[in-house]
């Protein structure tokens, strides 16, 4: 019966235009959940006031006031080194980690082992490792939260290039064999340039987690070592000022651009 | 005359090398940072709290008794109560948001994914701030409450446990978005058709069909949401006002502030021990729904 | 470590063995393979061939036994020191490289000067048509051509021995008929040794001098293929190659065959056996009947050139030039 289907092909079709009907709604809401805090505080960051809630006139009074709060630049100067150390070391342990794995393993525990930081709540490795650095007699510092983020780091490096890997074709390092390249040459000229993306990911993931990371840094950070994440809890313990909300919005633009950056690069590779 | 061969003694060292390469650093960095850590944590279970921080060698078995004292039972329901009430709200925006973003055409679900993790990507604290903001006696809540006749009196939705569980909510959504997306966007457009086909309406479609195979991912994401819940203790501090009392915030006072190493690290470890449970029991989920299809 | 072997045989497999936890993918394989023959290796998905294949380019190793290239032992070397290249059931094409990087990667390795390795790069894909198709990525490429690089890229290494897996499993029909032709006529050109792995007896016995056929890990029977067609060694080779009507033997463990083609329909009474016409089939230059004999499970089949005569319904006698006396066991 050539009309039922052709029916049921428009009806499809139509339903693809127009068929989320009432799926507008959560959709919606969702968004003015996720987004509406924060743009009060993007609002609220031209405030010329003195309160962080009360509007007062547009001003970019607040704007001047960060760039002038040298503690909070220093804070921004040791938290982005943190994550460029962090990053750099779980970038190479991870992916060496997850192309390791592939290659020799067939055990799912040492695969679950490899990934277990990432899942393991952050206050008990934050625990953990406060309680290594006292034993060890290590004196808390950046380097210490430095060591802390390429731990939990690494294990999201592997997760990505792994995930990467598995969906690869392992006849392609065997065919690079197969034309006479050896281990380390089948790493660089296959391996590599197949897992780039995932690796370039990872790095992503790994340095923004860094920049944002509180908990572990919070439990190994020296007594004068402040990141940006531990200078902006001090700053909301002790009282809502205008300037958190303009820092605020500077954050937001960063992530903004990183998170569309990043999907930009991630398809542009897997459309190559 | 046949050989047994194995490949010559290079051939077998060259295979043995490899790994060492690929794998030694990584376990070892792991084994330090994150094994030995984790192991004194284990071993503080069964030590005495020393005077200044730091613990004394001797066994003891005092920290797992303490553990049923009625103080801290309360703390324990009232976590597992709020960590629950988030969870459960996560998931009722949640899932029909997941599925909402699963029907959308494939260039806009993108668009849609990149807008549920942006705000993932912005600094918990000032996610968390953002919420003091909001929920302040002068804040905008306020003020378009007021303004539109709804309340007569300003008045703080600060410091209550509502607060806590609106900012718990708003940490970790995405959380509970992305596997249940993953879970719904992978199921066969074919198999909800054969439901309809062979009678059913939409309601028994969803509740047999659909839900069932996306229980997995709702089980990932309620885990997701629950665990990170409980061991938080930022929230409850900063929207909650010191007055709610969350496992998280109770492990972080014995070792910053009671110095009780050993009793943090029982608590700690039994967050650790109800994580895995919830994973063996997601992963029992995943393989009732998907049928050994994979083995 | 040098053994001796007749001259003219280049590969020698001496009684390899591998298993997987329980399954035994080679049971003890024996086999040569000359200089510049063109070798099948046959049979049902599962036999074992790809473990073959793949012992002798090195990326897997028997368990016992031995496998010898000019003489030379091959089990001592890893996969990039042995000169036997591997095209790819998959064709394994770099995808982040272009065709015809892809084709010099084997020759760099080589570590060739650049001037030698561009020409032969130009040369080999003169040889297999697509000049034109130097610059573009294997994602660009259609599979018909994506196996010409695939086979580019082995060739253009000289290897002693070429070891295709499924060549052709992955091309739509039309194009598999066309690199039938093409892969003998490559082989004739290059003069490397080829040895094919195929579960599809057609394509096998179209393109082999030798083919050997496997089952369960073991050789069958290696032979031409008009010898594998007439004289199989088991009822197994008779069954897997061609089709054949299978008669109670001499003895139990034997079994008379007799091909389609080499029976006949004569007037009922007149024939070695006798039944009914069950169906009539008309292929164009041959027609194909089927007989129904109460003694025999299965219908008779007759292949007849031209449109047949026989009626539906009707009784027939069978006769028949040619059978052979085939052993019902695995080798
Ligand atoms: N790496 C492996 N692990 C376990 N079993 C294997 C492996 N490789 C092959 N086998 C088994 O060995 C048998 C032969 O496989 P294979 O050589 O691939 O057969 P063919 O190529 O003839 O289809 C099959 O039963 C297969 O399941
Ligand atoms: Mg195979």
């Amino acid at each position: 019966m050539p009309s039922r289907t052709a029916g049921r092909a428009a009806g499809r079709a139509a339903g693809r235009r127009t068929g989320l009907g009432w799926l507008w709604l959560p959709l919606g809401l969702c968004a003015l959940f996720l987004y509406l805090p924060i743009l009060v505080l993007v609002a609220m960051s031209f405030n010329g006031g003195g309160s962080a809630y009360r509007w007062d006139g547009f001003s970019f009074r607040w704007y001047a006031e960060l760039a002038r709060d040298s503690d909070l630049i220093e804070a921004v100067v040791t938290s982005l080194g943190i994550a460029t150390g962090a990053t750099a070391i779980a970038t190479v342990l991870g992916t060496l980690l997850a192309v390791g794995l592939a290659r020799h393993t067939r055990s799912k525990m040492l695969e679950a082992a490899a990934m277990a930081p990432a899942i393991l709540p952050d206050l008990v490795l934050a625990i953990g490792l406060l309680a290594f650095f006292y034993m060890a007699g290590i004196p808390k510092s950046a380097l210490t939260i430095l060591l802390a983020h390429a731990a939990f780091g690494t294990a999201f490096v592997v997760a990505v290039v792994r995930a990467r890997l598995a969906g690869s074709d392992a006849a392609l390092e065997e065919a690079s064999r197969d034309l006479g390249a050896g281990g380390f040459s089948t790493f660089v000229l296959v391996t590599l340039p197949s897992i780039a993306p995932a690796v370039v990911a990872g790095a992503l993931l790994v340095f923004t987690l860094s920049l944002d990371e509180f908990v572990i840094a919070y439990f190994t950070a020296g007594p004068t070592t402040e990141t940006l994440p531990i200078t902006v809890y001090a700053m909301v313990r002790t009282g809502v000022t205008p300037e958190i909300n303009a820092l605020a919005t500077v954050l937001v633009l960063i992530s903004v651009t990183v998170v569309v950056v990043a999907a930009r690069a991630v398809r542009r590779t897997e459309k190559s | 005359m046949p050989t047994r061969s194995h490949g010559g003694l290079g051939a077998r060292l060259r295979r043995g090398v490899e790994p060492a390469v690929l794998l030694g650093p990584g376990l070892l960095f792991y084994a330090v940072l994150v094994g030995v850590p984790v192991g004194l944590v284990t071993g503080y279970m069964f030590a005495r709290r020393g005077r200044f921080g730091g613990v004394e060698w001797e066994l003891s078995l005092d920290n797992f008794s303490r553990v049923t004292d009625s103080v801290y039972l309360e703390v324990f329901r009232e976590s597992l109560g709020l960590a629950l009430v988030a969870t459960v709200i996560s998931l009722a925006i949640g899932y029909p948001t997941a599925y909402a973003i699963a029907k959308l055409p494939p260039r806009w679900r993108t668009v849609a994914l990149v807008l549920v993790v942006v705000p993932f990507w912005t600094n918990f604290l000032i996610r968390v701030y953002a919420w003091i903001v909001l929920l302040n006696s002068q804040g905008v809540l306020n003020d378009v409450l007021v303004g539109l006749g709804v309340v007569d009196e300003r008045f703080t939705l600060l410091y209550t446990p509502g607060a806590v569980v609106v900012g718990l909510v708003y940490s970790y959504l995405p959380l509970m978005i992305l596997p249940l997306y993953a879970a719904i966007e992978k199921i066969d457009d074919e198999l909800l058709e054969a439901s309809t086909d062979l009678g059913a309406g939409r309601v028994r479609t969803f509740l047999g069909v659909q839900l069932p195979l996306t229980l997995p991912g709702v089980v990932t994401g309620s885990i997701l949401v629950f665990v990170p819940s409980l061991g938080n203790f930022v929230v409850p501090e900063l929207l909650g006002g010191g007055k709610t009392v969350m496992v998280g915030n109770l492990i972080r006072d014995q070792f910053l502030k009671a110095q009780d190493w050993p009793f943090g690290s029982v608590l700690a470890m039994m967050v650790v021990v109800l994580l895995v449970l919830l994973f063996l029991g997601q992963a029992w989920v995943t393989r009732r729904v998907e049928g050994g299809a994979r083995a | 470590m040098t053994q001796s072997t007749t001259p003219g045989v280049l590969l020698e497999v001496r009684e390899a063995s591998r298993s997987f936890g329980h399954v035994r993918a080679l049971d003890s394989v024996s086999l040569t393979i000359a200089e510049n023959e063109f070798f099948a290796l046959l049979g049902p998905s599962g036999c074992g061939k790809t473990t073959l294949l793949r012992s002798i380019a090195g990326f897997e190793h028997p368990d016992s036994g031995a496998i010898l290239l000019g003489g030379r032992d091959l089990l001592a070397l890893p996969p990039n020191k042995r000169p036997v290249n591997l095209m790819f059931q998959s064709y394994a094409l770099f995808p982040h490289l272009s065709v015809a990087s892809n084709v010099a990667y084997g020759l760099k390795r080589e570590k060739l000067p650049k001037a030698e390795v561009t020409q032969r790069v130009a040369e080999v894909l003169d040889t297999v048509g697509l000049q034109t198709m130097a610059d573009r990525r294997p994602a660009q490429l259609s599979g018909g051509q994506r196996q010409r690089v695939a086979l580019a890229r082995a060739i253009v290494k000289r290897p002693r021995l070429l070891l295709l897996d499924e060549p052709l499993s992955a091309l739509d029909r039309k194009v598999r008929a066309e690199m039938q032709l093409e892969l003998k006529r490559l082989q004739h050109e290059v003069g490397i040794t080829f040895v094919v792995v195929t579960h599809d007896q057609e394509e096998a016995m179209s393109m082999a001098d030798r083919i050997a056929v496997l089952a369960e890990g073991r050789v069958q029977q290696v032979a031409s293929p008009l010898e594998l067609y007439r004289h199989p060694a088991n009822l197994f080779v008779a069954d897997f190659i061609g089709t054949s009507n299978l008669l109670a033997g001499p003895s139990d463990r034997e079994r008379l065959m007799v091909r389609p083609e080499d029976a006949r329909l004569v007037t009922p009474g007149e024939g070695t056996l006798s039944g009914t016409v069950l169906d009539t089939q008309f292929q164009g230059g041959t027609s194909t009947v089927a007989v129904e004999v109460s003694t025999l499970a299965k219908p008779f089949l007759v292949c007849e050139p031209g449109a047949t005569a026989a009626v539906r319904g009707t009784e027939v006698g069978l006769v028949w030039d040619h059978s052979v006396v085939v052993g019902e066991g695995l080798a």
